[in-house]
């Protein structure tokens, strides 16, 4: 029988609206107890003074490349950089190679997860076969054989038809529906946020509305087939506008934004570094203050990584040509970390958006410290300063914005199931 | 002093600008000459390293680094065997090992020149990339308009034409602002970059009101394979609406003059008259760009290694 004692922490628990100085008990796995005055016997301890200990972290939007582009990330270096971000758990997107389309595809991952990967995985199946946008995947088999959500990412389905189906057919495997709400007509040649700075950069711009139309479509499609919509990396103030309004309606919908969309603006790309080039784009001051609000005032349920890995030489290349995407397991706390010591989220609130709302999203174990529950745990210590540096990261891919930063607030320990799965002085320890 | 490299007039200084107009009325005397010829950089290299296709900015480098004695090697990666695998920055480090006093980079992709000027060590002079900049164009237009009006200084300048892919007008824009003029641009609504207004220039709809009273105006060229029906119904349309001609003209100054950077489409944003004729100056900017470019050469590439030839003597 394993235990392990996590003394003299912050316990932070959204689920039971539980801020306290408390000890936790873990044993065989879960969590046994909660309490000021434990002293167990014969276990291993965990000094927790200076730290929030909290419910794993979920991340709703990685991709780990598996199979299929392992040069970039594959799930054994993906799910180490999770856990040394913090995370417990994290939902891979579908756009590998072979698509994750068909039951054995979720089936190798989640086969390669239990091997390789040190915290949980959960695919993410596609919506439409091959992600072309045509024909829907076989979504109540692939639901059986384990994907928790259907997405076709940033292949957005641009064929309104084939959105509405999919939607309404998503209500059979009881799934919600991730989108990635971006009009590729709208966007057109853009590869950053159209407005002054692209102007002065001489970039081509991706307009806001190209996310703002095409996330009016599909509440509307949403609301329509009374569907559960997941909106992806919200970057836009009129996209923030639109959920609000349609949540207060009553469209069964949910939101995620990202650690560089809340933190970063396209200013960012003004070096013309193509570690800050993304999809959706880095956008405008207020979009990120309007995405901020939306975070507080909960309209954005969740914050995701969209951690996406590519090797040093496809981003050595010229603004345009250079692919979508940044890294972002490893950075996300310290990041997110500022909106706490900005006063807009208490420690509590930070919490439920980067580990029990995801939870709930994907109606998975996880985002709570309730007794008896799976110990998938967070020890962050919100004071610690660090430099992130990319050569000593887990990820097999180094392309951030924040390569090289001194960074405030970090994960001290992650706990999986009651396995210490990463220490931050011993680094990743399983598998 | 200037900087290391030329990438944009953004962030030059008007005392460096005025210095690089001043360095190259001298090197015009040099293009008078019978032998158009001076030793200022013999034994010095530059590298045209030209991605896009460009035969006017590439000749007139070469011209002006030739007339200064400098070698000049013309590499081409989009028509040699270069393909995609290798990287900007393979390319940049690749050259910087030759050695290199000078590279001219032009590519169609806007940051390219910055990216490579990050990786050597020899100055970068960037000769046009993507809609961002193309700054020897902006200063041999100065150059262009200064002898025309002796001042630049409450000058009114206005652009006219496709200013959303335009590198000439941004740079141009920079250009006159910084030495006194004030700068109107005029295009389709759907060729007007999202707040370019942010650059200091009034942005005008109506070419008449974008004309009157101006002392300069400057055509820029229209991409009509690429943007006919996708930002203007028509070439017909567009010539009718934002081309330039003598009795559009009328609304300028009387002594206005009339730009354009070349290459032409006669009949569509310019008449043929005006590409030929006074006041259109266009065969003098051309003129001036040798001059304009041997100035920022003279200025780079003779700077790179001072302290190693004073070592020497």
């Amino acid at each position: 029988m394993s235990r392990i004692w996590i003394r003299g922490g912050r316990v932070l628990d959204p689920a039971a609206e539980l801020d306290a100085m408390l000890d936790v008990l873990v044993e065989d796995g879960r969590i046994a107890a909660l309490g000021d005055d434990l002293a167990p016997t014969g276990a291993e301890r965990i000094d927790a003074s200076g730290c929030w200990v909290a419910p794993g972290l979920v991340d709703l939007h990685v991709h780990l490349r598996e199979p299929g582009q392992e040069y970039k990330e594959d799930i054994a270096s993906g799910g180490r950089a999770a856990a040394a971000g913090g995370f417990s758990a994290v939902a891979c997107m579908a756009n590998t190679n072979p698509v994750n389309d068909d039951p054995s595809v979720t089936d190798f991952i989640l086969d390669r997860a239990r091997t390789d990967s040190p915290v949980r995985v959960y695919p993410v199946a596609a919506a439409t076969q091959g992600l072309r946008g045509q024909v829907m995947t076989e979504m109540v088999a692939l639901s059986a054989a384990g994907a928790v959500a259907f997405s076709d990412d940033g292949a957005t389905i641009m064929d309104p038809a084939v959105m509405r189906r999919v939607l309404e057919y998503s209500r059979l495997a009881g799934a919600p529906v991730i989108v990635h709400a971006e009009d590729r007509h709208l966007v057109g040649e853009g590869v950053m946020n159209e407005g002054p700075v692209a102007t002065r950069l001489g970039l081509p711009g991706n307009p806001a509305i190209a996310e703002t139309a095409c996330v009016a479509r599909d509440l509307m499609l949403a609301e329509l087939a009374g569907a559960h919509l997941h909106v992806g990396h919200v970057s836009t103030a009129g996209a923030v506008e639109l959920i609000r309004a349609a949540r207060a309606r009553g469209v069964h919908v949910t939101a995620e934004v990202t650690p560089h969309h809340l933190t970063l603006t396209d200013e960012a790309c003004l070096g013309y570094d193509t570690n800050t080039k993304m999809a959706p784009p880095l956008r405008s001051a207020a979009d990120v203050r309007a995405c901020r609000e939306g975070l507080a005032d909960g309209t954005l349920d969740a914050v995701a990584t969209d951690h996406a890995p590519h090797a040093v030489h496809e981003k050595e290349v010229d603004f345009a040509e250079a692919p979508n995407g940044i890294l972002g397991l490893e950075t996300a706390v310290p990041v997110v970390l500022e909106l706490v010591r900005a006063g807009e989220l208490s420690p509590l609130e930070w919490v439920r958006r980067c580990s029990t709302n995801p939870a709930r999203i994907l109606k998975r174990p996880g985002g709570r410290l309730a007794v008896g529950a799976p110990a998938d745990v967070v020890l962050i210590d919100p004071e610690r300063r660090w430099t992130y540096d990319t050569a000593k990261g887990f990820s097999k891919s180094r392309n951030s914005p924040w390569a090289g930063k001194e960074m405030v607030g970090r994960a001290v320990v992650t706990l999986v199931g009651g396995r210490l799965v990463y220490h931050v002085d011993r680094g990743v320890v399983v598998p | 002093m200037m900087g290391r490299d030329l990438l944009g007039i953004e962030g030059l200084e008007r005392e460096e600008i005025e210095r690089i107009l001043e360095t190259a009325k001298h090197m015009q005397e040099v293009g008078r000459r019978e032998v158009k010829k001076v030793p200022t950089l013999r034994g010095r290299t530059i590298i045209n390293l030209f991605f896009e296709p460009s035969t006017r900015t590439r000749t007139s480098f070469e011209i002006a680094g030739k007339r200064l004695s400098a070698d000049v090697i013309n590499f081409s990666p989009s028509t040699s065997s270069m393909t995609k695998a290798e990287t900007i920055l393979d390319t940049a480090k690749t050259l910087d090992a030759m050695d290199p006093d000078a590279v001219v980079v032009r590519h169609k992709v806007a940051g390219v020149p910055k990216r490579i000027a990050d990786e050597l060590s020899a100055p970068v002079i960037n000769a046009g990339d993507g809609a961002h900049e193309h700054p020897t164009q902006a200063l041999l237009d100065l150059l262009t308009v200064w002898e025309e009006k002796g001042r630049i200084d409450g000058l009114s300048v206005t652009i006219v034409g496709d200013l959303l892919h335009s590198r000439v007008a941004r740079s141009n824009i920079y250009a006159f602002q910084k030495l006194g003029a004030e700068v109107r641009v005029a295009a389709p609504p759907t060729m007007v970059p999202a707040g370019i207004e942010a650059l200091g220039v009034k942005v005008v709809t109506r070419l008449r009101e974008a004309l009157d009273g101006a002392d300069v105006v400057m055509v820029l060229r229209i991409q009509k394979e690429r943007l006919e029906g996708a930002f203007f119904p028509s070439i017909r349309e567009y010539s009718a609406t934002y081309g330039v001609d003598r009795a559009k003209l009328r609304f300028a100054k009387d002594d206005a003059i009339v730009m354009h950077p070349g290459p032409i489409n006669r009949g569509v944003e310019l008449s043929h008259d005006l590409a030929d004729r006074r006041p259109g100056v266009v065969l003098d900017q051309v003129r001036n760009g040798v001059a304009l470019r041997m100035a920022v050469l003279y200025l780079l590439a003779g700077r790179r290694g001072e302290p190693r030839e004073e070592g020497r003597s």
